[in-house]
């Protein structure tokens, strides 16, 4: 076929087209939000002693910091969704997260005695903290793939990991109303592992399914 | 902000308007400009290019919608034709002796070759291994030259059935080239 046939063939009754922007990323995260606060409420519910925790600095750093990562991540997305943006500051911010959650570990496990630093790290709930955050992440992680889908991104593997890192931050901060750890040990390295499990399913699953 | 940029900018834009004089030029402009891009970058493999100016013409079809119109229009040409230049060298398997380089934006705007020729693969013929639903409204609309009403009554679809079976047809087609190359 040459290509002035197909250029005649794709400009043939093309009908306007609406620039479609972040409206599918909003809609399709709005969604996705909504069934991981569904399946909170229906598998978890929110800590009994929620109004004495609100608080606490730490309830707070420990809702803010996932959801301010989780809407890093919804701009970088954003950005990757659309071919030829110039990616700029998101990952440093979404780095300098990271290191935060860990620095504030590590500090308040170096001013522990030894004898206390594992109980201080395991906390109560170590078992299940990774597992729940990565089960509630799933509907926001399938609804941001089903909206980049329909979007072109030009770096797959990173648009499923950012996507990963969307669902999962998001989700921790929701977990966040139900979890009854207060200490940076525990956040800086169980949340940050909760969201590290959707990040790689989303970098592993990019390839094949955001491809265009 | 240079010439070719405001220009192909302002054609796409009326494009995106449903402008089908502008669009074709527009694409007329592109597969220009796209030629001389991948004939640069693609020394190796001659016969590759205009495949991939025609892969990359259907890529910008498709994704037309994802263009932001306070984005530089070369910006977003540019990483379309680089993922799909990239994406067919790593099914040939090719990785060394390549020339891609990494800050091209305003490339575009300067060169052009006219000189168009024909792909190994005619998208014509894919069509008929598309099923009926994206099948009819691509022929009607894309080849028969027929309006989205039009194709709607003659097909019994609904009319955005019809704009919906073109969209997911082209990118069925366009899925279709990746697979068998």
């Amino acid at each position: 076929m040459k290509t002035d046939e197909l250029i005649a063939f794709l400009a043939n009754g093309t009908i306007a087209v609406e620039p479609v922007g972040a409206r599918r990323l909003v809609t399709g995260c709005g969604w996705g939000l909504a069934g991981t606060i569904l399946l909170m409420a229906l598998l978890l519910g929110v800590r009994p002693d929620l109004a004495n925790a609100a608080h606490l600095p730490m309830f707070w750093a420990k809702l803010l910091m996932p959801a301010l990562a989780g809407g890093l991540a919804f701009h970088l997305l954003r950005q990757l969704a659309i071919p030829g943006n110039r990616i700029t500051v998101a990952p440093f911010a979404l780095g300098l997260l990271l290191l935060i959650a860990v620095a504030g570990a590590a500090v308040a496990l170096a001013g522990t005695p030894a004898g206390e630093r594992v109980a201080l790290v395991l906390g109560s709930t170590w078992k299940t903290c990774v597992l729940n955050i990565t089960v509630l992440s799933l509907p926001l992680l399938v609804a941001g793939f089903l909206a980049i889908r329909g979007m072109a991104p030009t770096r797959p593997v990173l648009a499923g990991g950012t996507a990963g890192i969307l669902a999962g931050a998001t989700a921790a901060a929701v977990y966040a109303l139900h979890c009854p750890e207060m200490t940076a040990p525990f956040l800086g390295i169980w949340y940050v592992l909760g969201v590290a499990v959707p990040t790689a399913i989303g970098a592993v699953l990019g390839k094949p399914l955001l491809q265009w | 902000m240079l010439a070719g940029e405001i220009r192909l900018r302002d054609l796409l834009v009326l494009g995106l308007d449903g402008n089908e004089v502008a669009y074709r030029q527009f694409l007329t402009e592109l597969g220009a400009h796209l030629r001389a891009y991948f004939r640069r970058r693609m020394g190796g493999l001659p016969d590759e290019v205009e495949d991939l100016v025609q892969e990359a013409l259907l890529a910008v079809h498709n994704q037309r919608h994802t263009y932001d119109p306070l984005q530089p229009v070369t910006a977003w040409v540019h990483a379309i034709a680089r993922y799909k230049m990239i994406d067919l060298l790593r099914r040939r398997g090719v990785h060394e002796g390549l020339n891609v380089p990494l800050d091209d934006t305003h490339e575009l705007a300067s060169t052009a070759d006219g000189d168009a020729g024909e792909a190994r693969r005619d998208v014509r013929r894919l069509l008929d291994r598309l099923p009926p639903h994206f099948r009819l409204p691509i022929q009607h609309m894309k080849i028969d030259g027929l309006s989205v009403v039009e194709t709607a009554q003659l097909t019994g679809m609904s009319v955005s059935a019809v704009k919906i079976g073109v969209h997911r047809g082209l990118k069925a087609l366009a899925a279709m080239i990746r697979e068998k190359t």
